[in-house]
């Protein structure tokens, strides 16, 4: 049974099919990484799945349900969270509150106990923050929880980013180039991270360009080219298509076979 | 000296409803970034629509509670007609919108109700109460105590809901509200609503005392405007400092230099902090991440 199922997914912008009949699923606990050279469309799919844009054609189900085209606020509390490329930060918050913020669905109480910070309400505050907290520490920053997150480097913020959607405890998890700007050892941290959570069950779905990356983490890879699926299979076979190696890896093609020897 | 502690005492006063202005833009402004000039109308309707009810035979804490209902709907109404779907508009633009819509109010509060002047009967009779050598009128005592309820209840509702936070969160970021499963529309169309109830009150509380007719909006949003940015847009700690100071600028320079000179001199001292204090009193530094 697949949990996240994506089904002839599509999109237009003006003219121009940004995104056509896109099919693939996600198991729990699976890494699938959606790879394409740039424009192939990857972000646009992700905008689609989380709720950014509403496609034209084609189906989301999440579990079963037909989530196609439903606000991110809904597939949040629903369990489907993301990471955006271009980072979506609380920039004017400290770490500790942009990780607290990821609670926000977990932490609803009666009105009028917060009001009065009644003990059931300072109890929730805390469990909230126990939680920021540790999961701070699970992606390297508890050190910086009291900084103010716009003071963080791009590095960190993408890792802050990563622990502020894992507070949603969500079932998939879709991320977005999580490790571009940070150094080799950040995103091996990261690396390791990503397969910790997935081990943990939840289904992620990876757009990566850290090609050594998504040869070693991925359990399945969806190639895009001009917003069309041009290759699926797992990242052996992948590295090796043809089709694939023309459209995209190009010069890169020996670099990811080493990466996969 | 009893003539110092009168010009405190009516200063307090106006400033108490400078306070509950600016406190009106405070909230949208959290939740949105928007200046919503249309805040003074908001208080125009909460007198205007209290004045007709009550001389409809209703009792006047009803009418009262009628008018501060009607103003948070067509707050709403002014959030989801006007607002949302301009969204993705500049702030610019939006800020635009709102002075349409104060416009569009004013004209249509002139032909729903009419152009005269009103009042209704103050809350505790006007028998002024002495203070020390001066007077203070009992309506004057519920403007203030309606400025602190309201910066109270804003203070914890802000510090210490799940709700409250989600406008503080939504108005840092939108796309990472939604994405931790805030509603934003949802926000939005709240703090539109609750703004427009504060300055319903403000009117409610303020028309025994200044009477009210259906052009009070504007001057009332341009003083809560300047009462906002003197504190520090986006604080309501600001708002209700902002508020007092600019109401204790007025009644001392109407008070000892001339009345035609209030505003002016308010608005000077205004620059003036500003120069210094761009952010306000007590805005914070903004820095942008480039």
């Amino acid at each position: 049974m697949s949990l996240l199922q994506i089904e002839g997914l599509g999109i237009d912008f003006g003219g121009l099919r940004a995104v056509n009949d896109v099919s693939f699923s996600l198991k729990p606990g699976e890494i699938v990484s959606v790879i394409g050279p740039n424009g192939a469309g990857k972000t646009t799919l992700f905008n689609m799945i989380s709720g950014v844009y509403a496609p034209a054609r084609g189906r989301v189900l999440l579990d079963g349900e037909d989530v196609t085209r439903m606000p991110p606020h809904l597939l949040a509390r629903r369990g489907l969270s993301r990471t955006f490329q271009n980072l979506q930060i609380f920039q004017s918050m400290t770490v500790l509150e942009n990780a607290v913020a990821g609670h926000h669905l977990h932490e609803r109480g009666p009105v009028l106990a917060d009001l009065f910070a009644l003990p059931a309400s300072r109890r929730r505050s805390r469990e909230s923050e126990a939680g920021a907290r540790a999961l701070l520490e699970r992606v390297g920053l508890g050190r910086a929880a009291s900084q103010e997150a716009g003071s963080l480097s791009y590095g960190a913020l993408k890792r802050l980013e990563i622990a502020r959607a894992l507070a949603l405890k969500p079932r998939v998890l879709l991320l977005d180039e999580p490790a571009a700007g940070c150094n080799a050892v950040e995103t091996e941290e990261i690396d390791h991270l990503i397969a910790a959570v997935a081990a943990e069950g939840v289904s992620i779905l990876l757009v990566e360009h850290d090609m050594k990356m998504v040869m070693r983490i991925s359990n399945h890879i969806v190639v895009l080219d001009h917003g069309e699926k041009i290759a699926e299979g797992e990242p052996a076979a992948i590295s090796r298509d043809p089709r694939v190696i023309e459209a995209y890896l190009g010069a890169q093609a020996t670099e990811a076979t080493h990466a996969d020897g | 000296m009893p003539e110092l502690l009168q010009f405190l005492l009516s200063g307090i006063t106006v400033g108490a409803v400078y306070a509950l202005v600016a406190l009106g833009f405070t909230i949208i402004y959290n939740a949105s970034d928007v200046v919503n000039f249309a805040q003074g109308e908001f208080v125009m309707l909460g007198g205007m629509i209290t004045v007709f009810s009550h001389a409809a035979g209703l009792p006047l804490p009803l009418a009262a509670l009628i008018a501060i209902a009607a103003t948070a709907a067509v707050g709403v109404a002014l959030n989801k007609l006007a607002i949302e779907p301009a969204r993705g508009a500049p702030v610019v633009s939006l800020i635009i919108i709102t002075i349409g819509a104060s416009i569009f109010i004013r004209g249509a509060t002139q032909l729903v109700f009419d152009k005269q002047i009103h009042r209704f009967p103050a809350f505790s009779g006007d028998r002024p109460i002495a203070v020390g050598g001066a007077t203070i009128l009992p309506q004057s005592l519920w403007v203030i105590a309606g400025a602190l309820a309201v910066f109270f209840g804003l203070w914890l509702f802000f510090t210490r809901t799940l709700t409250g936070r989600a406008v503080l969160a939504t108005a840092n970021n939108r796309i990472a509200a939604q994405l931790v499963g805030i509603n934003t529309n949802y926000v939005m169309t709240l703090s539109f609503a609750m703004s427009a109830a504060i300055g319903a009150l403000a009117g409610v509380l303020v028309t025994p005392i200044t009477m009210t007719s259906y052009d009070v909006g504007l001057a009332l949003a341009l003083k809560g405007f300047a009462a906002a940015m003197l504190g520090g847009m986006g604080n309501p700690k600001g708002a209700l400092a902002g508020g007092l100071l600019l109401g204790l600028l007025e009644a001392m320079t109407a008070g000892y230099v001339s009345s035609q000179y209030k505003d002016a001199a308010a608005f000077v001292v205004i620059l003036a902090v500003l120069f210094a204090m761009p952010q306000g009193l007590f805005g914070r530094k903004s820095t942008d991440r480039v």
